[in-house]
Formats: structure tokens, sequence, C-alpha cells
């Protein structure tokens, strides 16, 4: 008998404290698949940032580090210079990476930083209790927002498309958007991951793979509503798919073949 | 063979210090009066096939000595004032998490944006752990060239043997001065031992999965955590306890100054012997720990002190806890830029004499 | 022997490679030395001036503030030199550029005609060099008698050409004081 599906070697098998309906649990487990079979997770080193994520060091079986809200890819920035043979998955949410963090993320992108973020973009603050996010979408309610986010009267700002923003700049080589609400869109994800951390290993620049995630706590719905809500507003606004991929064509292709954008 | 003398700006010496200290990783933002180390480094890692960046902000390039750091290798950063207020941040988590590294502040006057010009108004931030939360750092103030060349070499393994970062406290004159120096040993960082506290290569160091972090929400671990780094604290004061001192046996008036202001104060030292008037100089090289105790020794033998600083008045407040109200302790300081004269600071201490 | 000396110029009278070469011939000669150059925020223009000072001992502040000798490479330098030299000191003056002497009956004012001297072997960039003689000549603190092995380090490979120029200049500044 074959084992045919079983817990990643790089998921530590114990239940997360993330909320019932949230998707970083599915993004921890695909990140970990695809670091198991690429055979790297005595290479692999995840920064956990601020944010519901930043026990991801409790959950995945290798070295983390844990730096300052929205410097994450500036601590990135350190550890792939330093350890480039290395797997550096640089894992940000939205207040880190599109708030706080704009100018780390913008120059890391920039230098074309051999390291991958994995951007979870649930359109709200969950750990600080559902605040207005970068990426809230207009009309969308905060604490911070309480008649919806109005970039009009308000002055709150629209929500920012950051793979489309980062595509702009020479040193990012890939840059996709997937999603963890259905299977089909869960399995492209993950091959979107999968050919981020290739183009790591091969060093050929910035990766980013940006996974619009559910919100169910802050979202103030049940885990089924949240999913409707995600699909009916998130992917309207931001679409799926490989944003930008100038990624040398000669390099292994990956196992599955790219998915459209939908 | 005897290393040769060169001739070097400060910045640059520090600069080609912490090359031969076996830096692998720089990362710096411009701002004046510290402009020549970051370019120093600029030309002289990128030789040597080592990191260099010129970051978005020192904001960023603290950080990215923090992800460098994590790693074990020897990383650094450089600023002046203001830009040294924006690492904070970073100088935090780098003390929350037990990280090694060294931070050079050539500094400027202040507040705000203040003057490019030298000052020593940074005391406080340098000496208090400058950001927020329970920590220190071990801060080290050369007096000229050769010590900030000599401090920073020694400032990595200091680093790495406490994990606590060193912060060098020069200001813009030790950082733009030429003197002869005599550089030290280069290091090869190849050479350096791997960290059993940093991530990376765990399979061939044998350990389990590491996990850099200063974040504890738990109230009793995060305590005890606390309480242990001041344990280690207590012993580096009982490690790191540096001055030098001058004429200080038979002086009746000590000035008390570090950096620029001990060479000033030493100039007016030289003016009041010649003139017979009992003076003496004590300078702190290690900021933080503060050599409290020898202070007070020299208090309780019946000396005066008188402070001389480019500040409205910061260093004196160590001075007065060491001196502990055994002896009384006067300040003369220059700041928005200016550097005291010898002349001004020797008419000081003559009218505290009564000469 | 503790030689401090302030050198003022408007920049790009090489004020700043005056006080460098000073010091570094200083220090080839085994003396201990500082520089310190003002630094202003702008990198062109207006007065540039440095503290330099030369020592058989160890040099105590950096800063020149009662200088033995001045250099005054322009008018509009001679009220800072004026200021700064002590009681019986040397102000050295360009003559070719300053007309109107330091108001310092007690110091002793040194007349060379440098931007002359400097035309007269060709180039006047090197008026710099010709002061740096004369204050060779006069106060004893550097003595600049192996010039050549000292530029050669001094300079880098494709600035050798310009050696001998330099030598000569020096030569001129001494020989007219």
């Amino acid at each position: 008998m074959e084992l045919a599906y079983g817990h990643p070697k790089s998921l530590k098998p114990i239940q997360t404290k993330y909320c019932p309906g949230c998707g970083h649990g599915v993004i921890h487990r695909l990140i970990a698949e695809v670091v198991d079979e690429m055979g790297l997770q005595t290479k692999a080193i995840i920064t956990n940032p601020v944010g519901c994520s930043i026990w991801a060091d409790l959950y995945f079986d290798f070295d983390s580090v844990q730096p300052a809200h929205g410097r994450t890819p500036a601590a990135a920035t350190g550890i792939k210079r330093m350890l480039p043979d290395h797997l550096v998955i640089c894992y940000q949410g939205d207040g880190d990476l599109a708030a706080i963090g704009t100018a780390e993320i913008i120059h890391a992108a920039n230098r074309g930083e051999k390291f991958t973020t994995i951007f979870v973009n649930n359109a709200i603050y969950g750990m600080t209790g559902g605040q207005m996010a970068p990426t809230t979408l207009v009309g969308q309610h905060a604490t911070t927002a309480p008649e919806g986010r109005d970039p009009g009267v308000a002055g709150m700002g629209y929500p920012i498309r950051v793979c489309e923003l980062l595509a702009t700049l020479e040193g990012t080589k890939y840059l996709a958007r997937g999603s963890v609400n259905n299977m089909v869109n869960i399995r492209k994800t993950k091959n979107y991951i999968r050919k981020a951390f290739e183009a790591q290993m091969r060093g050929e620049g910035f990766t980013m793979v940006e996974i619009l995630s559910q919100c169910p706590t802050n979202w103030q719905m049940n885990p089924v509503q949240s999913v409707e809500w995600l699909e009916k507003n998130m992917i309207t606004y931001y679409p799926l798919g490989e944003i930008k991929n100038t990624l040398n064509a000669t390099a292994g292709a990956p196992a599955t073949s790219p998915a459209k954008a939908n | 063979m005897a290393e040769e003398i060169r001739l070097m700006k400060g910045n640059e010496a520090i600069g080609e210090a912490a090359v031969r200290a076996g830096c692998r990783a720089y990362f710096g933002y411009p701002i004046t009066p510290q402009n020549e180390l970051t370019a120093y480094m600029a030309k002289h890692m990128l030789a040597k096939g080592r990191t260099f960046i010129q970051a978005e902000s020192e904001v960023a390039a603290i950080n990215m000595v923090y992800g460098a750091a994590s790693t074990g290798a020897r990383a650094m950063t450089s600023s002046s004032s203001p830009g040294v207020s924006l690492k904070q941040e970073g100088i935090s988590y780098l003390c929350g998490a037990d990280l090694p590294a060294v931070i050079v502040n050539v500094a400027r006057s202040g507040p705000g944006l203040g003057g490019i010009s030298p000052s020593q108004g940074d005391y406080f931030q340098a000496t208090r752990g400058g950001g927020h939360g329970d920590y220190y750092t071990i801060v080290l103030a050369p007096k000229g060239v050769q010590d900030a060349a000599d401090l920073t070499y020694e400032a990595f393994s200091i680093s790495e043997k406490w994990r606590v970062p060193v912060l060098i406290l020069a200001d813009g004159l030790i950082g733009q001065m030429m003197e002869g120096v005599v550089l030290p040993e280069p290091i090869d960082p190849a050479t350096l031992p791997r960290k059993p506290w940093a991530v990376g290569h765990a399979v061939e160091m044998g350990r389990p999965y590491n996990h850099v972090t200063s974040m504890n929400l738990v109230p009793d671990e995060l305590e005890a955590a606390n309480h242990a780094r001041y344990a280690r604290y207590e012993r580096i004061k009982k490690d790191i306890n540096r001055y030098e001192e001058i004429d200080v046996e038979d002086a009746d008036v000590v000035f008390v100054a570090y950096g620029t202001s001990a060479r000033v104060s030493h100039g007016a030292l030289q003016m009041a012997r010649a003139k017979g008037m009992k003076v003496g100089l004590f300078r702190p090289i290690s900021l933080w720990p503060f050599p409290y105790a020898r202070l007070h020794e020299l208090a309780e033998k019946g000396k005066r002190f008188l402070c001389v600083e480019m500040s409205m008045g910061q260093m004196i407040e160590d001075v007065r806890l060491a001196v502990n109200g055994k002896a009384p302790v006067y300040f003369y300081g220059r700041c928005g830029g200016n550097i005291p004269s010898q002349e001004e600071v020797f008419a000081e201490v003559a009218r505290l004499m009564g000469k | 022997m503790t030689e401090k000396t302030f050198i003022a110029g408007f920049g790009g009278q090489g004020v700043i490679s005056l006080g460098q070469l000073w010091v570094y011939s200083a220090m080839k000669e085994g003396l201990k030395v500082t520089f310190f150059p003002f630094y202003g925020a702008e990198k062109r223009g207006g007065i540039a001036r440095a503290s330099v000072i030369v020592s058989n001992d160890e040099i105590t502040s950096p800063l020149v503030t009662s200088a033995d000798s001045v250099v005054v490479m322009n008018q509009d330098s001679v009220e800072i030199g004026e200021k700064v030299c002590k009681e019986g000191g040397t102000i050295f003056v360009n003559s070719s550029l300053v007309k109107k002497d330091p108001a310092r009956p007690d110091a002793n004012i040194v007349h060379v005609p440098c931007n002359d001297i400097a035309l007269k072997l060709g180039d006047v960039r090197i008026a710099n060099m010709v002061m740096m003689g004369a204050l060779s000549k006069v106060t004893g603190a550097v003595k600049l008698d192996n010039l050549e092995t000292v530029l050669k380090s001094f300079f880098p490979a494709s600035k050798h050409s310009l050696i001998a120029l330099n030598i000569a200049a020096v030569e001129e500044g001494k020989k007219a004081v």
C-alpha cells in the first residue's frame, strides 16, 4: 500500500490558532507541500510577519525569523543575501505589505531580491480586530471605516492592486494572484507557489504570489458566506492568474500547465 | 613587520576596520556627515564580493541588518543622528531577539533635522536603549580616527560574545577628520564559525530548527526572558568598564568628557597644568556600561568634576549617578553643532578654581 | 614641537589638498597629525577651511582655535584668518590675491605671491603647493625634503605626471620666503 495523501513533513501536526474558515491554514499547507515536494525543508526559512500569521513559526517545521511590522522584505533581503542557497519565504499580510511596509516591498521587488513573497490578501486587518486595510474594497465595512470604505468624502483611498503595482518594476519576474476559495483555485495557487519557489532557487529575481483569502471573523460572516463574498467581491476586483511572468522560458517547466487569468 | 600608518578620514577608517573585522553585510542610507563611510563600504564590500545595499531608508537598512544578523553573519549599518532615530525600531527588535550587530552613529546636532555639524546630543538615546522596551546596547565612544578603527573592529566580536548590538557613538568631527591610523589584521568571514542560534544550515549544524523572534505574548515568559537578558547585562558590566585617565591622581578638578569633548578637554588640561593648576581628565570609553565605580572612587577622594559635553548636558546625569552626592559636579557645554575650544574650556576650569 | 595651522581660501584653491598633503608629509616624517576640514551642506563654493596640526606628541583638541600659523589664500578669508591667529603667530598671505593685510600688528605677516609663481611655472592650480613650500620653510614643522617619494604614495598613478610640477612649486615657495 502506498500513502497517497498525508500531512506535510514541513508542517507540524498541531492545531492552529486560526479562526474557522480562515485561509491561512490552507496557505500554510500549500507552502509546506511545495517545500516538501522540492525537498527543501532543511533549506527553508520563513519570515513571519506581524499580523495573524505571526505564529507561523509554531506551524512550519523549519527555520524562521520574525521581523518588525512591514519590514519583512528588508529582513528577508538580509537573510537571502547571506544564504543564497536557501529558500527564503517572505510571508506578508495586506497591512504588513501594502500599508506600513510599502517602501520595503517596492524596493525589495525593484532590486529583484531573490526571495519569494507570499502575500495574503484578506482585505482587512485581522489580528488587531477588523480595521481597514489598504486592500479593503470600496464600501466594505471595517472598524475604522464604519460606514464602509469611502474614497470620496471620507478620503479613505482605493484598494491597492499590489501585483499590478509591482508589475511595472524591472526587478519583478513572477507575480501571480491565486485564491483559496475552492479546490480549483487552491490547486492553481499551489502551482503558482511552486513556480515562484523554483524560480527563486534558480536565482531569477523577485517572485510573489498574492493569495485572496477569507477572514470570516472580521468580515462578520460564517465561513460559507465568506467564500461567497470573496468570489463575488474580491475576485472581481483582484483578477486571478499570472499577472506577470518573465521567467526564463528555457527553465524547467512545472508539473502543471500555467493557469489563465480568469 | 609593523603595519604602515595610513592617513584616513574617521568615516573611512571605520569602514576599513569593519571590512577587516569580517563584516559580511553593510546596509546604509545617505546622510551627512557619514557619507564617506557608506561610499567606502560600497566600494570595498562589493570589491570583495560581500553584501552592500544602499537601502530605501534607515528603517529598511536596520531591518536588513536584522535579517543578515539572524543568519549569524557579521552585519553593520551606519548613519547620523536623525537616521539613528529611525533605526531605533530595528535596534529594539535586535535586542529583543538577542542578535549581534554593529551600528555606527556619526552624530550631528539636533533635535529634528537640526544641523550637520558635530554634536553629542544623542547620549541619552544611545545609552538608554533608544527604542521601546527594556534593553540596552553596548556603547563605545572613540576619541579619534585610530580609536574609531580599533573600537569598530572590536565591536563585532564584543557584539557576538554577548549577543547584544554594539553602537559606536562618534560625531561629525571624528567622521570628517583625518589622522594617521594603523589598521588591524583582516579576518576572512569564511573562517568565522556558524552560530548555533542562527537560521540556515540546520542540518550541517545538527540542530533543531531555530526561530529568531523578539515576540512572546505570555507575560511570565517574556518577563523571564527580560530577567535573563538583564542578568547578562550584569555580566557585561563586569566585563566592559572602559575609561582613560590623564593626570587624575593629584587633580583637584577632573574633566569628565568623552569623544571629541575629551580631546578638547585634554587640550584645556595641558593649558591648566602649564599654569600649575591641578586638573585631570576622565574619559569614559564605554558609555554603556558606564564606568560608575571608578568615578565614585574618585569622588570619594575629594575630586570635583567638570563635565564637558557638546550637548545641553546628558552624560552629566551618569556622572551625578556615579558621584552620588559625594562631590560637586559642574557642567560646561556647547551645542547646535559648536565644538568648544580648549581656550573656553580652560577659562571655565580656571573660573571654577578661582584662578 | 606642535604646529597648529589654520588654512582658508575659496573653494577650488586647493585648501583641502594643501592641508591633507601637509599632514600626510608630516606623517611620513614621523609626526602625529590631524586634519579637520570645515564641512558645509553644499559641496561647492564658499570659503574652504581646514584645521591642521602636526606634532611630536599626542594631539589633543583637533580644532585649531589659537593658530601658530595661518594661511590665507584669498581676500575674503583674511577676516577669519586674522581672528584665529594666536598672539605673535605667523600669517601667510597669498599676496597675489590679498591686497589688504590682516589687521594684526602683533603677527608676523609673510607675503607669498602664490598665484604669480604658479602661473610662471605654468599652472595656477599649484598655487597651494607654492604656499606649502613657504609654510615649510618658515615654520620648519614639516621639512618636505623627501617630497618625491611622498607625492608618489599620495597621488594615484594616473597623476604621477604632475609630481615634478608640484615639487617645483614647493621649491619655489621655499625660495620665495
